[in-house]
């Protein structure tokens, strides 16, 4: 984008989402970010832009009602919850099956993967539950460990694992607006719905708004963080406050204008079947027979 | 600070979710008419907290935080529509960014979203009843209100690992391990947040909470000498007078069952504190059974029901039990009053 030299020391123009200036590196490491990573080609073409979070590979979880999988998911996390520590043959059957989903989604491998690294504060807090854990100690490679810890803490792993990797699946085999009207379909109440779908659409061009700035402190020498600094970014902070309520104040203004009565129309979304509830259940039907089974055991 | 799947048990976490249910629930009726007037505002702030939790802001010594906003939102918008925007934070990131365990959003949004909001809040209000009314006050008090809200967040976790803990740590090395890392990210979350709402006070005092004058009004004076007390702005209306709540009481009983049916599992089956003393100063034979020790429900469990699901339905049963009675004697005041 050509700027001209009397303008350089104005606020630099609005990167255009994809331009290079909109996603240095260091500021976009942050796993969670990836609404916010422009997708070029996508732009370019919007008949085949990627909405979101979704990876869409038109399979059959993909096709199911959000809600059954909104149901689904979150029932298998409370399922592999409720498997006894150190249960280790009923968390790998929980795992196969959730991985037995991964393969039906048809999901990249390596997209799956990325998105996990969310889970790495808490792969450094299960390494460290073995050093604190109380209990009888085991001398591990010249390390006294809790073998409390050991158990604990290797299970830990292994049941945030699968949590993170079934909220995965749920986020990239359904579109954040069919979420939105799965959660209305499991009557979560409206106005919640309401404000969540604005967060969600708006989350992208506020953190759109939040990098620009990032860039515009990092032009002027922000370079690495300084107490000084602190000052210049606050006042960042605070101006996009300013921006996004005003912002919410237009937009309540349009709705307004625009015939808004107080309640937004029901987003679009068709009934389960009983076989498509029959199909998404039998994922955490299987987990809580593991589950209770292992209990029994145990 | 997100707890993941797995950190708590499973009747913990649902527990929790029931309060935290509860608690977005009364937020959400409290936030009135900001919240009915629109989704457009309270989902503008949440993507504001969402958004600013990705700044890395310097905190000195070379080393940057990123904020939670617990505290900066309650001080922005108040704590009720603060809690709803918090939790709308959680589940997007919970559902969409697979950041904070499926199971365990009901334990964040109770941490995050409502402890961190109230304390932040009411240490903010006490800070400001103390510091003398002074603009650059109110960015110190809320500032105060986030270093509070930290550790206390942290401390309500480690009384939740008590309870449902997975692993047998030691609590008190818990209790301090924990204190000590969240009183230093408190002083970074106090400094963010003095800092990021001086700058709004700057630009855009009117758009801060608890900057507003509240309870301020406008006494006119007519030309007859009569006086009449008008608000000082039109928003300070609803600033100052929550809107009732009307069904709190539904939302109260569904805690009830939630925690009776829930975290009654979680009970000791060793004898509670009174009975415990009882034993010990030795009058234990004193007290007589009493004549529902052979009823159903005797000693919290069902007759007949194996294990912890009978210990669920006493719960159950005993709410229900306690709130239909309950119900019955308002109804006869009621009914007197009515006659009297």
């Amino acid at each position: 984008m050509p700027v001209p030299a009397d303008r350089r020391a104005a606020p630099p123009p609005p990167a255009r989402p994809g331009s290079l200036a909109a996603r240095p590196r260091s500021l976009a490491a942050r796993p969670g970010s990836l609404t916010a990573r422009p997708a070029p080609r996508a732009l370019a073409r919007p008949s085949v832009r990627r909405e979101g979070l979704l990876l869409p590979t038109g399979s059959p979880v993909h096709r199911l009602p959000p809600q059954t999988k909104l149901a689904a998911l979150p029932a298998f996390a409370a399922c592999v919850v409720a498997v006894p520590a150190g249960s280790w043959w009923a968390l790998a059957t929980c795992g196969v099956l959730l991985l037995a989903v991964v393969v039906a989604s048809r999901l990249p491998v390596a997209a799956v993967a990325r998105r996990m690294l969310v889970e790495a504060p808490v792969v450094v807090f299960a390494l460290l539950l073995p050093v604190v854990a109380t209990g009888p100690r085991v001398d591990v490679l010249g390390l006294e460990l809790s073998r409390a810890g050991l158990l604990g803490g290797a299970t830990l792993l292994v049941k945030a694992t699968l949590g993170v990797l079934a909220a995965v699946v749920l986020a990239a085999t359904t579109s954040s607006r069919d979420l939105l009207a799965g959660l209305e379909r499991l009557h979560v109440p409206r106005t919640m719905v309401a404000i969540l779908s604005f967060a969600v659409r708006y989350s992208a061009v506020l953190v759109q708004e939040t990098r620009r700035l990032q860039v515009a402190l990092a032009v002027r020498g922000g370079g690495r963080p300084r107490l000084r600094h602190l000052r210049a970014v606050a006042g960042g902070v605070g101006a996009l406050f300013v921006r996004g309520y005003e912002r919410g104040e237009r937009v309540q203004r349009s709705m307004v204008v625009r015939g808004w009565t107080g309640a937004l129309p029901a987003l679009e979304s068709s009934p389960a079947s009983a076989l498509q509830w029959a199909a998404a259940g039998s994922l955490p039907a299987l987990a809580l027979v593991v589950a209770l089974t292992a209990r029994a055991a145990a | 600070m997100h707890v993941p799947d797995g950190f708590l048990d499973l009747t913990t976490s649902v527990a929790t979710a029931g309060i935290a249910v509860g608690a977005v629930g009364l937020a959400l009726r409290r936030a009135g008419r900001e919240v009915e007037a629109g989704p457009a505002m309270p989902g503008l702030v949440s993507a504001f907290v969402f958004a600013v939790q990705m700044v890395n802001f310097p905190v000195g010594a070379g080393t940057s935080g990123h904020l939670m906003g617990g505290a900066l939102a309650a001080a922005l918008v108040g704590p009720a529509t603060a809690v709803v925007c918090l939790t709308v934070v959680l589940l997007v990131q919970a559902l969409l960014f697979a950041d904070g365990g499926l199971t365990a959003l009901g334990t964040n949004v109770l941490l995050i979203a409502v402890v961190t909001v109230l304390v932040g809040h009411a240490v903010t209000r006490g800070a400001q009843r103390v510091l003398p009314r002074r603009p650059g006050s109110v960015a110190l008090a809320a500032g105060l209100g986030g270093l509070v809200s930290v550790p206390v967040a942290a401390l309500v976790f480690v009384g939740l690992y008590a309870v449902g803990g997975a692993v047998p740590v030691d609590l008190g090395h818990l209790a301090a391990a924990m204190l000590g890392w969240h009183l230093l990210i408190g002083v970074g979350e106090a400094v963010i947040t003095g800092a990021v709402l001086s700058a709004v006070l700057a630009s855009r005092p009117d758009l801060v909470r608890v900057a507003r004058p509240s309870g301020r009004r406008l006494v006119v004076v007519g030309a007859d000498g009569a006086r009449t007390a008008v608000a000082a702005s039109p928003s300070a209306e609803d600033a100052g007078a929550p809107v009732p709540l009307r069904r709190p009481a539904g939302a109260a009983l569904l805690v009830c069952l939630v925690v009776a049916g829930g975290v009654s599992l979680l009970a000791s089956g060793s004898p509670d504190g009174l009975e415990h003393v009882a034993a010990a100063v030795g009058f234990e034979g004193a007290a007589s059974s009493s004549a529902v020790s052979s009823g159903p429900l005797a000693d919290y469990a069902v007759a007949g029901v194996p294990g912890p699901l009978a210990v669920t339905i006493a719960g159950v049963a005993g709410v229900a039990a306690t709130s239909l009675v309950g119900a019955g004697a308002v109804r006869l005041v009621a009914r007197r009053r009515a006659h009297g």
